[in-house]
């Protein structure tokens, strides 16, 4: 840890996680963009008895530019329908499930909102984590101050592109668990897996002891447990939008992940 | 004047309190590559002799200042114009591009993208792209191809492949949306050859100091016609790289340096601080900071952002931001084709429409201005006779 720097406390996500992982669980994320329907919150619950680990939930932003097409057009779809930021948490406020909340969005939300009113007000919502996903570490120290201070864990990505050093620098920033980038370019299905996405796991584990989960080109269960082999967890985005923006409903949203959670359970009894 | 201005920006690429990196981390070991490889090519007397050459015997390098001598009648000031409409490929971008493409070779990169509006910077970077061998793929929102479809053409003859972006408003910023993501993807062999001073660190730097160049030859041209600086320096900003090109040669000098904005396109007019495309400064956007669309005739100044050292530039007050209407634009079009026989591209018809306004308001009469005519308006005349209709 550096020196002067405060120390980890692990709040309520990584905790989650953590025990989870430790009782040797694959983790299931799945992830969804908050108000692209009318009955997005009954997807967040029905996903949590799905056999979720935790849920990220993105906040829409009019220049989603990670996003490939299936999210940009979730987030256009929210944002068309009105959704705003103060929406969406005063909806996941209602929400009592037994698994973390994470929002994911892009900077400019939070830097418009202010440090501390955003982190404040996921916490007030019953939101334990945040992913900014075009706040580098560069520019991420003090919205991480006031994250902690709100006892909202900031995770942190880490890229194919990312040197070692840089990796570990990041880790030693990043709270509830560490995003590992599965793929060079923007979120979206893809036929098979990137051999990316196993090498990433295999480079965090060697690296931290944080949760590692993949994200970006995992779209069906045999490419969850290809990757879960090899790291601590999995975040399924695209695949799951997908399905949502072609009318599946909650519950069939609730079985397309337990399907997956069933995959991994299977393959990793723990 | 303070000599840090338009300087380097500090170790996090910040402008004062604007700049810096907003990247998803699968871009940040590239912006720092980039960093790092213009910081040497810059220092290294070679690279600038071989771009010198290039913008010489190539791009037709130095372009002349021109004194308008029927319009500054009219108008009661002394006019002069840095003729960039002169540059190959007929638009300041050239300046640019030519430097990224050599960059570009220069760390192993065989591949441009770039993002266009007017479709300027679009036709400059295939042209490099031509001149150096390497592949070019351009984005260029929907709106844009079919209001500059020769453009389009022009792009394509040259050996690029233009794809059109339907995402978002299909205008600009999200062709730079566009062009990021390919940038993710193909990060490894490509280059991003950004066309205006904005995104994250270092590209506002890096095009900054690459379009220096109109600004030092006109402070120098500018000397050889008044003995002296000229009163006002003006220059159209949509990004605002040819402003910040003409600014940096006379940002240590008394001139007033004015910047004009587009009124449907005004950042700094309409905008408040925020975070996209990888940069913090003024930005259009709604109360939670949803990025809005902007609007005007000119394609190539509709971005709802400005380069981040416009927004300190601003800030600490060493230059004014302006805008001007379309209506005027068209006016100043006229005007200068009448009394000077030359066709202004729309972007810097904006600064000219704000000159011609204030003439003998905010500009004295008899003060001398320096207006930088950054491209030239051929591209632009079918549109202009369609809307003078």
């Amino acid at each position: 840890m550096t020196v002067g720097a405060r120390a980890p406390v692990a709040g309520q996500m990584e905790k989650h996680l953590r025990s989870r992982r430790d009782g040797g669980r694959k983790l299931l994320i799945p992830y969804v963009t908050a108000g692209m329907r009318g009955d997005w919150i009954h997807v967040v619950r029905a996903l949590a008895d799905g056999g979720a680990d935790a849920i990220e939930v993105g906040i829409p932003f009019s220049d989603p530019m990670i996003d490939g097409p299936t999210i940009q057009a979730a987030s256009l779809q929210a944002l068309r329908r009105g959704t705003t930021p103060t929406q969406v948490l005063s909806e996941l406020s209602t929400v009592d499930v037994d698994v973390p909340l994470c929002v994911m969005s892009y900077y400019n939300i939070v830097f418009r909102a202010g440090h501390r009113r955003f982190a404040r007000s996921l916490a007030q919502a019953g939101v334990s984590g945040a992913i900014v996903v075009d706040l580098s570490l560069e520019e991420a120290r003090d919205w991480c101050a006031e994250a902690d201070d709100a006892g909202v864990a900031t995770v942190l990505l880490v890229a194919p592109s990312t040197p070692d050093d840089r990796a570990a620098r990041i880790c030693e920033r990043s709270r509830g668990f560490v995003y590992g980038v599965g793929r060079m370019g923007v979120t979206g299905e893809r036929a098979t897996l990137a051999g990316s996405a196993v090498e990433m796991a295999r480079r965090l584990r060697g690296i931290t002891d944080l949760p590692v989960c993949i994200g970006i080109g995992i779209s069906s269960a045999e490419q969850a447990v290809e990757v879960a082999a090899e790291s601590d967890g999995v975040v399924v985005g695209s695949a799951l939008v997908r399905r949502l923006l072609e009318g599946a409903d909650a519950e069939e949203a609730a079985r397309f992940i337990g399907g997956i959670r069933d995959r991994l359970d299977a393959a990793f009894p723990g | 004047m303070s000599a840090s201005l338009m300087g380097p920006p500090d170790a996090e690429g910040r402008f004062g309190e604007f700049g810096g990196r907003f990247v998803p981390e699968s871009l940040m070991p590239a912006c720092l590559e980039l960093e790092a490889a213009f910081a040497e090519a810059w220092s290294d007397p070679s690279f600038h002799e071989e771009l010198d050459a290039v913008l010489r015997h190539y791009g037709g390098r130095p372009t002349p200042v021109t004194e308008c001598r029927r319009l500054s009648e009219r108008l009661g000031i002394r006019l002069l114009l840095k003729r960039e409409d002169l540059t190959h490929t007929g638009s300041h971008k050239l300046n640019n591009v030519i430097g990224q493409a050599l960059l570009a070779r220069r760390m192993g990169k065989a591949r441009l993208v770039a993002e266009t509006g007017a479709g300027q910077h679009g036709v400059a970077t295939a042209t490099a792209a031509a001149l150096f061998g390497m592949q070019c793929v351009v984005y260029m929102g929907e709106v844009d191809t079919a209001r500059q479809e020769l453009n389009v053409f022009r792009m394509e003859l040259l050996g690029a492949e233009v794809r059109p972006v339907k995402s978002g408003s299909r205008t600009l910023k999200d062709a730079v949306n566009e062009a990021l993501r390919d940038w993710v993807a193909e990060v490894a062999h490509t280059h991003y050859c950004i066309g205006s001073v904005m995104g994250p660190h270092p590209y506002p730097y890096i095009v900054r100091e690459l379009q220096r160049v109109v600004g030092e030859e006109a402070r120098r041209q500018c000397r050889d016609i008044l003995g002296s600086d000229p009163q006002w320096i003006v220059a159209c900003v949509g990004g605002g790289s040819n402003a910040a090109g003409t600014f940096a040669g006379f940002v240590d000098t008394e001139a007033v340096l004015v910047g004009v904005e587009a009124a449907g396109g005004a950042a700094m007019g309409h905008g408040v601080p925020g975070v996209v495309h990888g940069m913090k400064s003024y930005l259009m956007q709604d109360e939670v900071g949803q990025i809005e669309e902007a609007e005007s005739i000119s394609a190539g100044l509709d971005y709802p952002g400005i380069g981040p050292e416009h927004a300190h530039l601003a800030t600490v007050g060493r230059a004014r931001y302006e805008q001007a209407t379309d209506a005027e634009v068209l006016e100043a079009f006229r005007a200068l084709a009448e009394t000077e026989g030359i066709l202004p591209a729309l972007e810097p018809a904006h600064a000219l429409a704000w000159v011609i306004r204030e003439a003998g308001r905010a500009i004295p009469e008899g003060d001398c201005v320096l207006l930088t005519l950054s491209g030239r308006g051929d591209k632009d005349v079918a549109q202009v006779r369609d809307l003078m209709r």
